[in-house]
């Protein structure tokens, strides 16, 4: 029964491996690779399925029991994450088979498509640091070949940045773990929580945890650490972007919310303080960095770090309505920062730019792409009906329940000049003088792209109307992560 | 013996910060292989460094040494090989391409 929880991790990687045997031939990858994405999708609705309503589930591999042995712990957070990754996977992977040029399919793109996958997943379901640090890297050396994937001279140039930023991080977290092996003897993350409470979280345990804390911020971009992340990010193809934008990050805040609400939760007044900090100051600085870009994908590349700067405030306000906002937002920035970002793309497609100020007139020529474009900003900006709105005011009202008036300030006004860049996208690049003859425009039909990019819009739409329900079920998971006793009991099983 | 080590890594990470803060690419790339060095040894170092039998069934001993960190950084330096391998290969991608290993005129600008 338990054995489900390997699925999500051996599935895309077996299927990666197969699909390096025939390069050459496009049509079976493609429909190997759609057809591995559905499951992939079917299993992960059947695993958040099945540990909602039953308990959580741990796998010890190898039957070794839970400190000695290699375990993978789904939860209702890790089986959240992995549907999540599950579905931008699948629109990602539809998106690239339209836009991707096909010499860039041929080489290898989908073998390192599923190597990235799995080692997002493995990152989610994983019980102990070790394979942790494992899977992190998994994840991103995969996401290092389909950065540079194409080769461009730009790309290149950013790739070697991005590559050496997070082989640095990289080897900051093997300092982190051996510091916490030292004190704690132990890499289980289920022990390390027992061990740390025992110990009473106090001078060293804090510095390893603001370690914890820098390398984990490297990789979800938050306030200092997110110089990377701009430039790196504009150089692939849209579909590569959108799923980095919307997924790699989120693998680096995932780690956060477990590392601080299981094992570094009790020096709350110290650890949380910092964090909360650290939130206002990415989110500000971010979106700042967004209003003084003129380029399409610049501007969504800022958001990425602004946006980051919400879910981590959720985790610093530490209550189950932050957090249940903290998880909603995650969930909504990853189905619409990936759409911004196939839109993109799109409008890259039409106009052979994502240069704003050459844009101009879309609205007239597609009015399709521009007002689906549309919902997902305002998605995004925060405008009621849609899903930006609910997180937004589940964070806000949590940090005024708890007297944190500073941060909610920053948040409502980061939110307003969220809407300032969306809608200097939508002016430049939508209204205005049109910049293609008619003639161009009939040809460059997109209907086909948009197409695939709108089961996100429609989720970032239902995720709105369907706000109760969905905070109902993630109000269950950020009780839970705040109980560290229930993901304790069922790894050590006491 | 592990008071020596303590000091032998922090010569290693001086040498490899001194090595990543330098202007051209290659030394950068020695610097990043360096403190992946340095990052090791501190795994083995700071779990205890043992003298006791291998952890094998049969051998009772007395003390055996513990098998996680060398696994650990087993499994660590493997990673390390193949990322040391790939970044050499895309520095000299990026060096054709770009005709220069000077991190100065690699920065690029915005107008591009």
């Amino acid at each position: 029964m338990n054995n489900i929880v390997i699925l999500p991790i051996l599935l895309p990687l077996i299927v990666g491996v197969i699909l390096i045997l025939f390069p050459k031939n496009l049509k079976l990858q493609r429909v190997i690779s759609g057809l591995t994405m559905l499951t992939l999708l079917g299993f992960s609705l059947y695993l958040a399925h099945i540990i909602y309503y039953g308990e959580i589930l741990a796998l010890e591999l190898g039957n070794w029991p839970a400190p000695f042995g290699i375990v993978l712990v789904a939860d209702n957070l890790a089986a959240f994450m992995v549907l999540l990754s599950s579905i931008v996977g699948v629109i990602c992977l539809f998106f690239g088979f339209q836009t991707l040029s096909e010499e860039r399919q041929k080489g290898h793109y989908f073998s390192f498509y599923f190597f990235l996958l799995t080692g997002v997943n493995g990152a989610f379901l994983t019980g102990d640091l070790f394979n942790l640090f494992v899977f992190f890297e998994v994840m991103l050396i995969s996401s290092y070949i389909l950065i540079v994937h194409g080769g461009t001279k730009y790309q290149l140039r950013e790739s070697l940045k991005y590559v050496i930023i997070n082989i640095f991080a990289s080897i900051l977290f093997i300092v982190a773990i051996s510091y916490i092996y030292a004190v704690t003897g132990t890499l289980n993350l289920a022990d390390i929580a027992v061990k740390v409470s025992e110990l009473e979280q106090t001078g060293v345990l804090n510095v390893i945890a603001i370690l914890f804390l820098i390398v984990f911020g490297m990789k979800g971009a938050i306030f200092p650490l997110y110089f990377w992340l701009p430039k790196s990010y504009y150089g692939p193809p849209a579909a590569v972007a959108a799923l980095f934008g919307g997924l790699l990050t989120k693998v680096g805040i995932y780690a956060l919310i477990r590392m601080f609400t299981l094992v570094f939760n009790h020096d709350v007044s110290f650890t949380h303080t910092i964090i909360m900090v650290l939130a206002g100051a990415t989110m500000f600085f971010g979106v700042l960095g967004a209003v003084s870009q003129f380029d399409f994908k610049r501007i969504l590349t800022f958001h990425i770090i602004s946006q980051v700067g919400y879910m981590i405030m959720g985790l610093a306000i530490f209550t189950p309505l932050a957090i249940a906002g903290s998880l909603y937002h995650i969930a909504h920035n990853i189905f619409v920062k990936s759409a911004l970002f196939l839109y993109a793309g799109a409008a890259q497609k039409v106009t052979g730019t994502t240069d704003l100020k050459k844009m101009g007139g879309l609205l007239k020529t597609h009015p399709f792409l521009g007002w689906t474009f549309f919902v997902s900003a305002m998605a995004m900006a925060g405008i009621p009906p849609l899903s930006g709105f609910f997180s937004k005011f589940a964070l806000v009202l949590s940090g005024i329940q708890e007297e944190h008036y500073f941060i909610v300030f920053v948040a409502l006004g980061v939110g307003l000049l969220t809407i300032f860049s969306m809608m200097k996208i939508f002016i430049y690049a939508f209204w205005g003088e049109q910049k293609l003859t008619d003639e161009e425009a009939k040809e460059r039909k997109i209907g086909k792209v948009v197409l695939s990019i709108l089961p996100l819009v429609a989720l970032a739409v239902l995720m709105g109307l369907a706000a109760e329900p969905i905070f109902i079920y993630l109000l269950d998971v950020a009780e839970e992560i705040l109980d560290p006793s229930i993901y304790i009991n069922s790894v050590l099983k006491e | 013996m592990e008071i020596l080590m303590i000091f032998t890594i922090g010569v290693i990470f001086t040498v490899s910060t001194y090595l990543i803060l330098t202007k051209s690419l290659l030394r950068v790339i020695l610097g990043v292989i360096m403190l992946g060095h340095g990052a090791h040894l501190l795994l083995l170092t700071l779990s205890g460094l043992k003298q006791g039998a291998p952890p094998l069934l049969g051998e009772e001993a007395v003390a055996y040494a513990d098998p996680l960190p060398q696994a650990l950084i087993l499994t660590a330096i493997v990673i390390s090989f193949g990322v040391t391998a790939f970044l050499l290969v895309l520095a000299y991608r990026t060096y054709k391409e770009h005709k220069t290993d000077d991190l100065d005129q690699l920065r690029g600008n915005d107008d591009e």
